[in-house]
């Protein structure tokens, strides 16, 4: 695997990530509870997929086999998506939606916040803009977490509830790989498992204000960032998202 | 019964210097979460570099009966309008 | 339009000896283009008039979002999708506007939404139409939001304040939701020979519904002479429509597309364009409910607002929470 080749996976794993959760937060429009959220929500979404745009793009530069954002985003089939498993989990009630959003969040915000210091400058720009962005995302979604885990009685158990079902997709976030190896020796990405206790003391503060109880288990699903494992969740997020680019490909849109 | 989130009214400073303005108002359980709503509601297209929300029931308004009153005495002090003196051209700018 | 049949309160238009004193003086202000402020003398009728125009009219937004939502999921590059997400947000933002503006005479937005659910309170018919293909999200921007817009730029007039000033915040934000429209069927049209049949489509299926949007001839309503008399509606439906018809038709020709009206054609004596009225029974069918989406629209919106309760509720919770443990440190 040479350099480029590994940081080709790096970006299509940040790409991926951004393009899954976009679309699923994009499902809601139209449908939160109420019109304020409704806004927010979409905010975040065109966030996410306007950095699938950077992630993707460069992934494609990288490569150098003439495929764009889009090419990479509407043209691969499961097995070449590197999202982790967190993101393709399907949105639950906005409970769910908003958890999975601050678990994420929080990783990614402090990713980014390594990413501004890449030996590559295309991904110290890419991590410098976007992580203006995702630091509101963690404000807003920390913010509702603690506001609905100490809010009602329904409110809270359907919060831990939230917690339970996604716990287990926090460990693949920090795992390592071959290609972590690469990105970490030539300067260009942290070592996932370096984000560790920066993510663990965030998350237990605003999970502690929430009055949630963080599960013992440490056990952790893996496969997406691989693609080898991917849940049956994204088969079908695919199905909708590339229909039309699948169906009629010789058109332009 | 009730449980609407109170009402309040977003002011948003457009660029440094100028003042705030009201822009319109939002829903909100509290002061932080009126703030981040008007955040997202009110600076989608880049509009503001400053927000203030208040809650609309601490508005204090003068009352429409007493806009004789509190306008009307104004309009004769004709002399606190530059435009009412007389400066000679040859004095130049003032 | 969005708001469409309003029934004005009041039975007639008052001639100024019938009016009394506080009614004179208040048509005497919307006459001399003076605006109605929350807090002004209003006549019970215009406040119960604006409450139903104003609601209908955020009703319908937030009921239009569920059409071009529908695509949302689907659309067919990163820029497209990014484009119609931004643009059903506005029109989430624009039903929060006009809520607010609402609000102002007295209601409450939960109020509001509790009579749209129950079906006191109705929306555009338009929204009650299916988006079967890609190309009919291009046909919702160019001639759903060009049927809204002739309305609307003109309601920027309009004497309530408040109203008003909602009415040009959302025509700024509009100006680009009729234009990517355009430029998306523009693409299908441009395109494959099934993108043609796509975008052709389209238009056969929206353009008798959105000449609907303007509702029927208003020109002997007394309604609509009240309305106009108060400044809350500007123009007669039939004018509005005529003047959609006029826009819409060389924009059709440019894409290389048909207007589905064999009896469209110029008029060069009145310097207009002749056309077919939509059918006018479908249109009644629709606003009673028997639309090909109506129920489909309200179960959507109802389940939002029903799934959604624990959310507010526990947000509101949390936040009363907060203020009474900051009350009682205080004190």
């Amino acid at each position: 695997m040479t350099r480029d080749e590994a940081l080709f996976q790096f970006l299509l794993r940040m790409g991926d990530n951004t393009l899954v959760l976009g679309h699923r937060i994009s499902e809601w429009c139209g449908h939160a509870p109420v019109l304020e959220e409704d806004i927010a929500l979409a905010n975040t979404a065109l966030d996410l997929i306007g950095q699938t745009q950077l992630w993707l793009g460069l992934a494609g530069e990288v490569e150098g086999k003439d495929r764009d954002a889009d090419r990479l985003a509407f043209h691969r089939d499961v097995w070449d998506f590197h999202n982790v498993l967190l993101v393709e989990m399907p949105n639950g009630d906005f409970g769910q939606t908003l958890m999975r959003q601050f678990l994420f969040d929080a990783w990614h915000s402090i990713m980014l916040g390594r990413l501004q210091k890449s030996a590559d400058h295309r991904v110290a720009e890419i991590a410098e803009k976007t992580g203006k962005e995702v630091a509101y995302h963690l404000e807003r979604s920390a913010d509702t977490v603690v506001g609905l885990g100490d809010g009602t009685p329904e409110s809270h158990q359907r919060m831990q509830a939230a917690l339970d079902y996604l716990w287990p997709y926090i460990g693949e976030m920090f795992a390592s790989d071959d290609i972590d190896a690469e990105m970490a020796s030539a300067g260009i990405a942290p070592d996932p498992a370096s984000l560790r206790e920066e993510y663990d003391a965030l998350v237990t503060k605003v999970l502690s204000d929430a009055t949630l109880a963080i599960p013992q288990s440490t056990f952790s699903h893996k496969g997406g960032k691989a693609g080898t494992h991917h849940s049956e969740h994204l088969g079908h997020l695919l199905t909708q998202m590339q229909w039309l680019q699948r169906a009629y490909p010789d058109a332009t849109w | 019964m009730k449980n609407e989130w109170p009402l309040w009214e977003v002011f948003i400073r457009g660029q440094h210097g100028m003042s705030h303005r009201h822009v319109g108002s939002l829903h909100a359980p509290d002061a932080e979460m009126a703030i981040k709503n008007a955040r997202d509601v009110y600076t989608r297209r880049n509009e503001g570099v400053s927000i203030w929300v208040v809650e609309a029931k601490n508005v204090v308004a003068s009352s429409p009966s007493d806009k004789g009153p509190l306008y009307e005495p104004s309009q004769s002090k004709v002399y606190r309008h530059p435009t009412f003196y007389d400066i000679p051209d040859d004095v130049g700018a003032m | 339009m969005y708001a469409q049949m309003i029934k004005t309160a009041g039975t007639s238009v008052k001639s100024r000896e019938e009016m009394t004193e506080d009614e004179r003086k208040f048509q005497d202000r919307i006459d001399a283009d003076e605006k109605i402020e929350p807090k002004d003398w209003m006549p019970d009728d215009y406040r119960a008039t604006l409450i139903r125009q104003i609601g209908q009219h955020a009703h319908s937004e937030i009921v239009g979002q569920l059409p071009e939502g529908n695509w949302i999921t689907r659309a067919p590059t990163l820029q497209r999708k990014a484009i119609l997400l931004a643009k059903v947000q506005d029109e989430a933002g624009h039903g929060l506007y006009l809520y607010c503006a609402a609000e102002t005479l007295g209601i409450s937005r939960d109020e509001l939404t509790e009579d749209l659910l129950s079906g006191k309170m109705k929306y555009s018919s338009i929204f009650n139409y299916p988006t079967l293909t890609w190309a009919d999200i291009g046909a919702v921007g160019w001639l759903v939001d060009g049927a809204a817009i002739m309305n609307q730029v003109p309601l920027q007039r309009t004497s309530y304040g408040p109203y008003s000033r909602a009415m040009i915040r959302i025509c700024k934000e509009e100006s680009f939701h009729q234009r990517q429209g355009y430029d998306l069927i523009r693409a299908c049209a441009e395109g494959t020979p099934a993108q043609r049949k796509m975008a052709q489509d389209a238009l056969n299926r929206f353009w008798y519904p959105s000449l609907m949007m303007f509702g029927p001839s208003d020109k002997d309503s007394v309604h609509s002479a009240q309305s106009m008399a108060w400044k809350i509606k500007i123009n007669t439906n039939d004018e509005l429509r005529q003047k959609f018809v006029d826009q819409t038709v060389p924009q059709a020709e440019y894409l290389g597309l048909t207007v589905p009206d064999p009896d469209l054609k110029w008029n060069e004596e009145r310097g207009h364009y002749d056309f077919s009225q939509p059918d006018w029974k479908e249109f009644f069918n629709v606003i009673k409910g028997n639309g090909p989406c109506n129920v489909d629209r309200m179960t959507a919106r109802r389940k939002a607002w029903d799934d959604g309760k624990w959310v507010r509720d526990g947000l509101l919770a949390h936040a009363r929470k907060k203020a009474a443990a900051k009350a009682a440190a205080a004190a």
